[in-house]
């Protein structure tokens, strides 16, 4: 339909424009994780023929694989689909978003290129943190919520319950929200329905100066870097000399078009589209998600708001478990980055790990994704040191150093305070968890702000806590004193002046760089002792004793002895045995592959996270 | 200069900690036995032009056997290889079916050597261990056998038992001595999985004795049997000299063996093969003309690997020029540096032409070998 319009004469494409407007409908979905999100897409594809029923391959909107096998969506995608609805098409974009708080930025930039939202939420478990988090930042967005009640199937469904929350939360009618069921295909025609009466047409001018936003971007090895835009004004023609006005780049749009199941070459996007341009860009830095496109030739007057440089926000130094593979690390690194512009790294040195990475993540599940995709797309065996969040040392003389390494803690005598940054968290929970909850919030130096009752068994609380507490088995913890009933949510909020100390550990006393942490003073004493513990149990027995210790500076504040393996098993070895038996120990040698050999002791991949791994 | 191993897979009952391949059920003697002879035909060009100096009848528990079914087999290997004038023929021998008249029907056949599964000396721990024989049999089986004319004889001791007390496992050394045979093959109890230890051990109701405990056994048996003139020439096996195992020494030296019978082994130019762990589907392919096996070919690096594991074992170490004329293995900066490491330890002695475990490094022979494998990649 929109490559007909270039055999109209020029006044009429304007008409045109606005009357495709009108039928446009930009429109996410905020969901907590398995409340049916992909699955309903799915639907919203099938029913409105985007995808014939042979080529759905479930969950067509989670594309890596990591995605499908965690079921989470960690990119954001876009698809277009055409509607006929009561005699006329429509254009329905449907923008989806990630679902975890470390990609929280892109879901603000999702939501702002659109116009209304899906919120779904499943009947059977009720609102989460994280959805009325991204409900709010829709709400700010002045978004139409279209609330549809999920997994209307099962007989577990409380649906008076859970339309009181939605109710309590954005105000209006009972009557609003849509019972649905991705399983059954429930509701869903009354979902596009919706869609097409309740969320509002794009407003916008194409006559005006091109305004469009990226809100995506995508790496291909063959066209290099895909940018998804939503253009809010003005209208992009193939060819266009483009800007991109933050990082003041202009480049030639050689290909523009729609997102289908494919790509769709068009020759122009205007006003209220939802597209992609690919302009030559090899290096994902220079497509930065929030960053306006304009012309160069005739830019806009204003940018788009909310753009944000994101920074990491998690350190980690990540080595190769094989120190020659240090040149192919940096070669996986760079091609990650090409496709996650979100990543940063540079080069680091440790005693124990030899030549690595310091790399910084928007996340710990940022932190997690990078190193799993490390090891499958890339084959690199790795090791990933003790995250820690960026810390600010004031100095006495008056400069500020920022801290992205326990090794950069400069010398105390030094240092006039040091600061931590500091979240502000939600937790939704049953109201049963709620004691045992604060008490975890309590033991990571959270301050309790506020508990309000969502419904007579749902509670939110809310607290400031250091960002830095989470990176230390936060989420873990949280899971199992909740039995996983807990949704968490934070954003930043800014620094504060902390005690912060320096805990290193002593391998046969010698310091191991790579296992030193910045923590909390009134922390160290126990958390040198648990890390000691949990040492010991992870490296195992060598053929020498091994003292492991935790100290403050000079300061021994935990000890504790892992003793010699004086005897191995030794059996036989005669002619049918030795195959056997070769195979065995070649599988414990390979096993000791994938350990460092630090000092003289050998110690394996997971001890090196020991610290996030504690238990009580 | 190659050996044959014949497999009996049949035993009275089983011992609690034993996973090799046998059965309780006599049912499918006959058919394995045919079995066996019809594998020795069938094989006999693999060994065409090898002089067999050793024969191993081994199991399972091969006395058990007639001294007729015993004859047909050794027959058949006569009539099919060519079996040196002076081999070494050994019989692996329960206690409870040696007397004098067996034995010296065994001396007809040719058998020479008996290795004779005593285990231990103790009458609690041999039925702890579900032994078929009990504490005086122990002892009087390898008299008898004696007087009856073989002195070329192994008894098999167990080491590493739970709860064993200090004195107790010296009585058990000094019986052994007393007994005076020219070899011993000493075991560290290990809990196999498919075995009813194994299957206590998950329930936690036999625990395997401290390595503590077995590390000081081992070296009280090292130096007792020193003290007796046994010597120390492999982590399990002991002797006067000139009484190793020609046999066994064969599989260390990578010579070639074939073995004859379910379960058992071969090891033919490079080639590891082993035969069906089924004593009917064994007979049954046989039967039919078909040896049921599957083989390996054995990489240069599965071959050093083979080399180091089995040849640190033994009082002689590896030979480190061996390795790279042999398996064209070039020796890398971590393989010295792990020497190094052990070295340090005094697990090690490192001299031009071997490096050789010390008496305390020999314990953890299994944990160096594979410190020192290759891996494919
Ligand atoms: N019974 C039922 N199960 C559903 C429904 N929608 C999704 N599911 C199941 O819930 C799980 C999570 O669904 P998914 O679409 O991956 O959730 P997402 O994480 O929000 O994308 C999957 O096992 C789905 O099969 C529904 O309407 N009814
Ligand atoms: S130890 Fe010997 S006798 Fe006992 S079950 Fe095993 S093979 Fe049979
Ligand atoms: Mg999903």
């Amino acid at each position: 339909m929109q490559d007909v319009i270039f055999l109209w004469r020029a006044s009429d494409r304007l008409t045109v424009s606005l009357l495709r407007m009108k039928n446009i409908r930009n429109f996410c979905i905020i969901a907590h994780i398995d409340h049916g999100k992909s699955t309903l897409a799915d639907r919203l594809l099938q029913t409105t023929g985007t995808i014939s029923d042979r080529d759905l391959q479930e969950q067509t909107l989670d594309d890596m694989d990591i995605e499908r096998e965690r079921g989470i969506t960690i990119k954001s995608h876009a698809i277009q689909m055409p509607y006929k609805f009561e005699g006329e098409d429509y254009i329905l974009n449907l923008i989806d978003t990630p679902g975890h708080v470390d990609f929280s930025y892109e879901v603000s930039r999702s939501i702002a290129a659109c116009e209304g939202a899906l919120l779904i939420v499943d009947a059977t478990q009720g609102i989460e943190a994280q959805t009325i988090s991204n409900l709010y930042l829709a709400l700010e967005h002045d978004l139409e919520i279209i609330p549809v009640l999920n997994k209307m199937d099962l007989a577990s469904a409380d649906p008076e319950g859970v339309t009181d929350q939605i109710v309590d939360l954005i105000g209006g009618s009972p009557d609003d929200i849509i019972p649905a069921s991705g399983k059954t295909g429930m509701g869903v025609e009354a979902i596009l329905k919706a869609v097409i009466d309740r969320v509002p047409a794009p407003k916008g001018d194409p006559k005006a100066p091109l305004q469009a936003m990226i809100f995506d971007s995508v790496f291909n090895s063959f066209r290099g870097i895909i940018a998804y835009v939503r253009v809010l004004n003005g209208t992009i023609n193939k060819r266009d000399i483009i800007q991109f006005v933050n990082t003041k780049a202009d480049y030639i749009a050689d290909e523009i078009g729609i997102l289908g199941l494919e790509m769709q070459p068009k020759k122009q996007l205007s006003a209220g589209d939802v597209g992609y341009i690919i302009s030559g860009i090899k290096i994902a830095k220079e497509v930065k998600v929030g960053d306006t496109v304009t012309l160069k030739d005739n830019p806009c007057e204003d940018v788009v708001q909310g753009f944000e440089d994101v920074k990491p926000m998690v350190f980690a130094g990540i080595y190769p478990v094989d120190t020659d593979e240090y040149e192919e690390l940096r070669f996986s690194l760079e091609k990650l980055q090409l496709n996650d512009a979100s990543l940063v790294y540079e080069p680091e040195s440790s005693m124990a790990l030899g030549f690595g990475f310091r790399c910084g993540f928007l996340g710990m599940l940022h932190m997690e994704i990078i190193q799993e995709r490390l090891e499958r797309e890339f084959n690199m065996t790795v090791i990933t040191t003790v995250p820690n969040v960026s810390y600010k040392a004031y100095m006495k003389k008056g400069e500020m150093i920022e801290l992205h390494n326990p090794s950069d803690m400069p010398d105390l005598s030094r240092i006039d305070y040091l600061e931590e940054p500091y979240i502000s968290a939600q937790i939704i929970t049953k109201s049963e968890y709620v004691g045992s909850i604060m008490s975890l919030a309590i033991e990571k130096r959270g301050e309790i702000k506020n508990q309000v009752y969502l419904t007579a068994d749902r509670v939110e609380l809310s607290f400031d806590m250091p960002l830095g507490e989470i990176v230390f088995d936060f989420y873990d913890k949280l899971k199992s004193v909740s039995r996983g009933y807990a949704s968490f949510d934070y954003q930043r909020t800014g620094f504060r002046v902390s005690k912060l100390v320096k805990l290193d550990i002593l391998l046969n006393g010698d310091p191991v760089d790579a296992l030193s942490a910045l923590i909390h003073s009134d922390n160290a004493h126990n958390l040198g002792k648990r890390i000691c513990k949990k040492l010991k149990e992870l490296i195992p027995r060598q053929q020498f004793m091994i003292a492991l210790q935790a100290a403050i500076g000079a300061k021994i504040i935990s000890r504790e002895t892992i003793s010699a393996v004086r005897k191995d098993v030794t059996a036989k070895c005669y002619g049918g045995d030795i195959s056997r038996k070769r195979k065995l120990l070649e599988k414990q040698k390979k096993g000791k592959k994938r350990m460092r050999q630090v000092g003289n002791v050998e110690v394996p991949q997971a001890a090196f996270l020991a610290v996030l791994k504690l238990d009580n | 200069m190659a050996g044959i191993y014949v497999h009996i897979p049949f035993c009275r009952k089983a011992c609690h900690y034993c996973d090799f391949h046998f059965s309780t059920s006599l049912k499918t003697k006959d058919n394995v036995l045919n079995g066996i002879q019809l594998e020795a035909l069938q094989r006999k060009e693999s060994l065409a032009d090898q002089e067999i100096k050793t024969i191993y009848l081994g199991g399972g528990t091969p006395s058990l056997l007639k001294s007729n079914e015993l004859k047909d087999i050794l027959n058949a290997i006569y009539v099919h290889y060519s079996v040196s004038p002076k081999p070494e023929i050994t019989l692996e021998a329960n206690p409870e079916d040696i007397t004098d008249a067996v034995v010296k029907n065994w001396i007809k056949l040719g058998i020479n050597r008996l290795s004779i599964g005593v285990q231990s000396f103790n009458e609690d721990i041999l039925s702890w261990m579900n032994r078929s024989h009990n504490s005086t049999q122990a002892a009087l089986s390898v008299k008898i056998a004696q007087d009856a004319g073989i002195s070329n004889i192994s008894i098999d001791l167990i080491y590493g038992v739970p709860h064993r007390t200090h004195a107790d496992w010296m009585n058990e050394l000094k019986s052994a001595v007393d007994l005076n045979t020219p070899h011993i093959s000493a075991y560290c109890l290990t809990i196999e999985p498919e075995t009813v230890f194994g299957k206590k051990a998950v329930k936690g109701e036999v625990l395997a004795s401290p390595n503590s405990a077995s590390s000081v056994e081992f070296i009280t048996l090292v130096d007792n049997l020193k003290d007796a003139g046994i010597h120390f020439y492999e982590v399990s096996n002991f002797s006067k000299f000139g009484f190793e195992s020609r046999h066994n020494s064969n599989y260390w030296n990578r010579a070639d063996y074939i073995g004859l019978g379910p379960g058992a082994h071969s090891f033919i130019d490079g080639t590891r093969s082993w035969n069906v762990s089924n004593n009917a589907l064994y007979a049954t392919g046989l039967k039919k003309g078909t040896l049921i096996s599957q083989s390996e070919t054995l990489s240069n690096i599965d071959n050093y690997n083979e080399y180091i594991m089995t040849n640190l074992r033994r009082r002689e170490g590896i030979n480190p020029k061996l390795i790279t004329a042999h398996y064209g293995v070039t020796l890398s900066q971590s393989f010295k540096d792990i020497l190094t490491r052990y070295e340090a330890s005094k697990d090690l002695l490192i001299a031009e032409n071997s490096i050789k475990l010390t008496q305390n490094g020999f314990l953890l022979a299994d944990r160096i070998a594979s410190d020192l494998f290759l891996t494919h990649d």
